[in-house]
């Protein structure tokens, strides 16, 4: 699986993320498939339900996951995969992130340190659920004179 | 009959399908009769005791079944059913056992002395007071307290890593400290494990030094695991750097990996999430004997040292979560060349401990895995073996001739009496000069390379040979103890 964040939506990603910060941030990336490729069209926040410890969990509630899950069957975009923020730790998921994480869609993880964005990284969950495998990231450049990500 | 809407996530799983007609009147029997059509989902629904993990909702029309009967919830033929992902995660795993131990959940704290020994840290913008904290929360087990565990250990307990575990069963020997710093001149004899806690607890009082005296095997690795967030490996044998390996990867921790030969050494961080275990890399040991131990084939001594702060780099990184690990590469240091060369590794899919289908789920025999059986000692089959008293009579009587197959300058070091030098990188050329119908006795500094030298005679035709037990070390220790040894 091959995960593909144009430039200008990872820029929002990274700029939410800092914005965010101390606190995780949450969304879904939905878009389209093209074989092994999931091309995200849209990175779309959601709120993190998880007020009581927002500085190392996120939620995304059932009801906002289905109501988004609604709009791309209609539109037919789809849900490709989530990302979310690691606010002072590093883009690697957590033991937590795997127990909690759904199979065959994209983990984006970006890590933010002292409220500017930094490593990101893409990841999904194995089939036996046992470990998270990196996949690879691309960030195309729509446009020129774009300073490289880093 | 009912329909489930399935999740985007799950549809793979479902034959690609968004709805699935399934029977059933409650919705117990209705996800039954799902997983039944579509066993694959199971995992991904319920969690080892059968239940629906907690963050599978399902709602029959627009109600969370919570808020109804939960399983019993009745279900009309006419109604959907929908399972619905909350989607979590977050920074923080559950805290290791370590660390829930001793009740105090609050952040650790700094003191002033503390403040005052780490300053240097503390004023860098990628460590900081946090970074410190981190640090002090820390533990790391180093398997070793020998040349890489040396450096590690200085170097960890200097940095405040807070609670530092070392497993060793080894006293100090002479010819340890020309490598092993963590040891010196008055402290041979002691076990290492002594000698090590002293000298750490007056690097950094502040830390706490764990001593583990044993033998890692395949009984203890991962209780002892379980206990430490990073595990640090500076072994020097095969079977114990797989134990490490997959008694890492078992119970998730980074296996912060070194090893080294003569001027060479390598590193990398295995059995993080994601990356290559060391099976990905050496799926295989190699055969036994075929790579010589450092005793047998030498190290530079600065070598451990450069190798074993490299594995400390990369332990403090890890736990400050900065730059990036040496996950997924093999850092490659000659010493001789001082160049360092790093090559990709790809985590293999196929990996019987960290792959799709692990068929290690436990640590084995790893003294079998390598093809070392102790019962049989090292000397291949068909080599007679003898002591070296019994070499020393037949020498003095002229009934054999003794042979000594190292090198020349290890003879410069020292050799016995009456022994004919005759380095095994010359045997091949140098046989003519032997006579079959003598007998010879043959030895080298432990006895494996004597064993090897009397299987290419036996193989050019050559019968009356014997191979000395223990080599000119074992000479050293019960004929001549004025014999230096090396």
């Amino acid at each position: 699986m091959r995960l593909i964040v144009p430039e200008t939506t990872m820029r929002t990603i990274r700029a939410e993320a800092e914005a965010g910060h101390p606190h995780e941030v949450c969304g879904f990336l939905l878009g389209s498939r093209r074989g092994g490729e999931r091309v995200v069209g849209e990175a779309l926040p959601a709120a993190n339900q998880r007020t009581d410890s927002a500085a190392d969990r996120y939620r995304i509630d059932a009801d906002a996951y289905r109501a988004v899950e609604r709009e791309a069957d209609r539109s037919g975009a789809e849900i490709l995969g989530f990302y979310h923020s690691h606010p002072d730790a590093p883009a690697r998921p957590s033991e937590y992130d795997r127990e909690h994480a759904w199979p065959s869609v994209a983990y984006l993880i970006v890590s933010v340190r002292e409220g500017e964005a930094g490593e990101t990284t893409a990841w999904r969950l194995a089939e036996d659920r046992s470990d998270f495998e990196s996949i690879e990231l691309e960030i195309p450049v729509e446009e020129e004179n774009r300073c490289p990500t880093s | 009959m009912p329909d489930i809407l399935i999740p985007t996530p799950l549809r793979p799983h479902a034959g690609g399908e968004a709805k699935v007609r399934v029977e059933g009147n409650t919705v117990e029997q209705a996800l039954a009769s799902l997983v039944a059509t579509h066993p694959d989902l199971r995992t991904h629904l319920y969690d080892d005791e059968g239940e629906l993990r907690n963050f599978v909702n399902v709602y029959v029309g627009d109600e969370d079944v919570r808020y109804r009967e939960r399983g019993a919830t009745p279900v009309e033929p006419d109604e959907e059913i929908s399972i619905v992902p909350s989607v979590a995660g977050g920074r923080v795993s559950s805290p290791p056992k370590s660390l829930s131990g001793n009740g105090s959940e609050g952040p650790v704290e700094l003191s002033n002395e503390e403040i005052q020994r780490y300053s240097r840290h503390l004023i860098m913008p990628e460590v900081t007071l946090e970074g410190q904290r981190k640090l002090k929360a820390a533990s790391v087990l180093a398997i070793g307290a020998g040349g890489l565990g040396s450096p590690l250990a200085l170097y960890l307990a200097a940095a405040g890593v807070g609670r530092l575990g070392i497993v060793d069963f080894d006293v100090v020997d002479a010819s340890n400290l020309q490598r092993q710093v963590l040891h010196g001149t008055r402290d041979v004899g002691r076990p290492k494990l002594e000698s090590a806690a002293d000298r750490l607890r007056d690097v950094n009082p502040h830390i706490e030094i764990e001593t583990h005296e044993t033998r890692l095997t395949s009984e203890n690795a991962i209780e002892l695991f379980e206990a430490y967030d990073v595990i640090a490996d500076g072994t020097d044998n095969f079977p114990t750097r797989y134990l490490v390996n997959d008694a890492c990867v078992l119970t998730g921790k980074p296996n912060v990996y070194a090893s080294i030969f003569r001027f060479e050494g390598q590193a990398s961080v295995f059995a993080a999430p994601g990356g290559p275990c060391y099976r990905c890399l050496y799926p295989e040991p190699p055969p036994p004997g075929l790579v010589p131990s450092c005793a047998e084939g030498g190290v530079l001594g600065i070598l451990p040292g450069l190798l074993g702060t490299i594995q400390a780099t990369e332990t403090i990184k890890w736990i400050l979560g900065i730059g990036e690990p040496l996950v997924g590469r093999l850092l490659l240091v000659d010493a001789l060349k001082m160049g360092f060369r790093t090559l990709k590794l790809r985590r293999d899919p196929d990996c019987p401990v960290c792959g799709e289908n692990p068929t290690v789920t436990e640590p084995i025999d790893y003294e079998q895995f390598c093809g070392i059986d102790p019962a049989a000692d090292e000397t291949p089959e068909g080599v007679e073996e003898v002591s070296v008293h019994e070499t020393k009579v037949a020498v003095e009587s002229g009934d054999a001739e003794l042979i000594d197959v190292r090198e020349p300058f290890e003879w410069e070091i020292c050799r016995i009496e009456g022994a004919r030098l005759l380095p095994l990188s010359e045997l091949d050329a140098r046989m003519h000069e032997l006579d079959p119908a003598k007998e010879y006795h043959v030895h080298c500094k432990m006895g494996v390379r004597s064993a090897r030298a009397i299987e290419r005679l036996q193989e050019a035709g050559f019968s009356r040979l014997k191979n000395v037990r223990g080599g000119i070390t074992a000479w050293a220790e019960e004929i001549d103890r004025s014999m230096p040894t090396y």
